[in-house]
């Protein structure tokens, strides 16, 4: 918008609109996008949160090189909170997503689930304890592109009952499910057998999130949920989010997109170099602050900052 | 991915047409060297179906064939190379060979399936070794089996000169008991039709149930297409990669123990003649589909045991190894067979996509 002159807007090979630039705002470009109303910034709902579900202590998290990636982190997720984390890419974020859903071995700390020390459960464990998990890197660790929807509907309870009986797939039920699913999520084209490798980035977001969401989650992990989506399927993807929230589930949300993490959070913590830079509200934070923490200053210097700003004393930087 | 032709019809195709490009080839060959490729193929279909002493030797080439790509097909699938089915087949030979010796006074009902389990329990033990240094130290398959089938082939030579010897001449160990013997299902003159025919059909038909009706299955593929989301998705890369082997060995196991069972009744040094790699070529052509297997083992099969009636007609049975070369290389950049077929098949023509 601030390069062009002139916008030419296509949808489903057509073009929709031509505006000037000068002319136009985002919303607009969204509706011709979109070919409907599209809320860019979703309304959640006032809602008390209940039990603590999810409690990190002291967290120490290695990336592949082995270096620390994790340092020392801790939290508290309630049923039914979405607990946002910003951060500049890289800082910890993806070994943090690998350590709670059991991808990533934990070093030092304690991972608490209802009460249970899961700190060394498997992918497997903790799948079963009802932990979701929507990775940031779909392409790669949410699906197998080959399987057709049916079978990347259930991948991770592929083994359980109904999906599974005495080492069995039964069929039936399977494609049962991807039906209802499909239908449900909106999955286009509907169709149970097509290798979801050749959907669409969004309506493979869909699958993934379908599945996420139809194994009935208590806590759900969920990383850069839009990447790569078009405005309709970013809509879509956090009216889920907030589903998920207005269900009780704790949620998980790790984004690079400001504005995403600002609309969905209760709470957001700021990553830099592994370590939480502070915590804050997404009402009570601006975006000054929060791009202050991602470069790795801490909250209290940053509130203490414009304390003395205010008081006339001059800013030390 | 609209095209006319389904994704099952291209996977018939494919080989189906690679085979007739193939034979084409190599018979401008033929040519070169002076002789009619009419005419020697002709002998060579005669020589590999012409009658049932034929047959039978066509068959009987086929039986451990069809275990050996099994083998290696079923690994390619979970994305394991395994290169060993060549060692793994010796190991199952001795172990059936050993077991099958001791086993004098039992009944054929008990001795049978045990020298056969024994087969297969052998290759699945050799091949478990491959799949244990992946799953825990992340050596690769390749290496660590190439290098198990030399440990293979050695401990064959041994047994057969050491432990094992008898006789006179090429070392060789003794028969094994009448009772663990496959009877065999015809006998036209010197050549007979073994029954192990049967246990390698059935084999295929379980690896293909396994493989598109179970969890297991369903594991298996998930970690050879993308180990990444199958993590992520709760299964266990290292379970499945041990899995992974110890069937692909056992498959491989299990044709060493048709071989001593049903053909040989004994080992001897140079035991498997490199059907172990033929296997690697079986599951290439086969597309790594035990039904697609089954077929593509009769046809290696089918073309080794023409050649030699070729060679009495003065063509040299090196053609066959041409030819062989020819369909793997189409199968392998199925790409090339691919455009031939959609250009040939719609009627504008130069529509590749």
């Amino acid at each position: 918008m601030e390069i062009s002159d002139n916008i030419t807007v296509m949808r489903l090979g057509k073009v929709t609109g031509n505006v000037a630039a000068k002319n136009t705002n985002a919303r607009e470009l969204a509706n011709m996008m979109v070919g409907r109303e599209v809320v860019l910034r979703v309304e959640k709902s006032a809602k008390k949160p209940g039990k603590v579900a999810v409690e990190v202590d002291n967290l120490w998290v290695k990336d592949n090189r082995n270096l620390d990636a994790v340092r020392g982190i801790s939290f508290k997720i309630r049923k039914g909170e979405v607990l946002g984390v910003a951060g500049v890419a890289g800082n910890g974020q993806t070994e943090l997503v690998e350590a709670l859903t059991g991808l990533r071995k934990i070093e030092k700390g304690k991972y608490i689930y209802n009460g249970e020390d899961v700190t060394k459960k498997t992918v497997r464990e903790l799948r079963e304890r009802n932990i979701g998990h929507i990775p940031e890197d779909r392409y790669k660790y949410a699906m197998v592109k080959e399987y057709p929807n049916y079978y990347n509907l259930i991948l991770g309870k592929h083994y359980k009952e109904p999906f599974a009986k005495n080492g069995f797939l039964n069929h039936k039920v399977i494609n049962k499910n991807a039906e209802i699913l499909i239908k449900r999520f909106d999955v286009r084209p509907p169709d149970g057998t097509i290798p979801t490798g050749n959907l669409s980035g969004g309506n493979q977001q869909k699958v993934v999130i379908a599945r996420e969401v139809s194994f009935n989650p208590e806590f759900i992990v969920i990383a850069q949920p839009t990447r790569g989506l078009d405005v309709g399927a970013i809509e879509y993807v956090h009216k889920e989010i907030l589903n998920l929230r207005e269900k009780d589930v704790a949620v998980l949300l790790v984004s690079m997109e400001l504005e995403e993490v600002l609309s969905l959070s209760d709470r957001i913590i700021v990553m830099y170099e592994g370590e939480i830079m502070g915590e804050v509200k997404p009402d009570e934070v601006t975006i000054e602050e929060l791009g202050l923490m991602m470069a790795g200053h801490r909250i209290e210097d940053i509130k203490l900052e414009e304390k003395l700003a205010h008081g006339g004393d001059p800013i030390e930087k | 991915m609209k095209n006319k032709l389904s994704k099952n019809a291209m996977n018939i195709l494919v080989p189906v047409t690679s085979v007739i490009i193939a034979l084409f080839i190599a018979g401008i060959v033929i040519l070169l060297i002076g002789k009619n490729p009419l005419s020697a193929y002709w002998v060579m279909l005669k020589g590999a179906f012409g009658n049932k002493a034929a047959l039978a030797a066509n068959i009987s080439k086929m039986m451990s064939l069809v275990l050996t790509g099994l083998a290696v097909g079923f690994g390619f699938r979970a994305g394991i190379f395994n290169i060993g089915a060549e060692g793994q087949l010796m190991m199952g030979a001795i172990f059936s060979t050993i077991v099958g010796l001791n086993l004098g006074g039992v009944s054929p009902v008990f001795a049978i399936p045990i020298t056969m389990l024994a087969g297969i329990l052998g290759g699945a033990f050799w091949a478990s070794i491959a799949g244990y240094l992946k799953a825990t130290t992340g050596a690769h398959e390749v290496i660590t089996t190439i290098m198990l089938n030399w440990i293979a082939v050695y401990l064959t030579n041994y047994f057969v000169a050491g432990p094992l010897a008898v006789g006179q001449g090429v070392p060789k160990s003794p028969e094994i008991a009448q009772s663990a013997q496959l009877p065999p299902l015809m006998t036209v003159q010197a050549t007979t039709l073994p029954s192990g025919i049967i246990v390698s059909i059935i084999a295929a038909i379980l690896v293909y149930i396994l493989l598109e009706k179970t969890t297991t299955g369903y594991e298996l593929k998930a970690v050879g297409f993308n180990p990444y989301a199958a993590e992520a998705g709760a299964i266990s890369l290292s379970k499945n990669i041990v899995l992974t082997m110890a069937i692909s060995g056992a498959l491989a196991g299990l044709a060493g123990s048709m071989e001593v069972m049903a053909i040989h009744h004994r080992i001897f040094g140079d035991f498997s003649g490199g059907k172990g790699f033929d296997g690697i070529s079986i599951a290439l052509i086969g597309q790594n589909n035990p039904i697609g297997i089954i077929f593509a083992a009769f046809l290696i099969s089918s073309l080794r045991t023409g050649s030699n009636a070729m060679q009495f007609a003065k063509v040299p049975d090196d053609i066959v190894t041409i030819i062989q070369g020819i369909i793997i290389f189409l199968v392998a950049a199925d790409r090339i067979v691919r455009t031939f077929i959609l250009k040939f098949s719609s009627p504008k023509g130069g529509e590749s996509k």
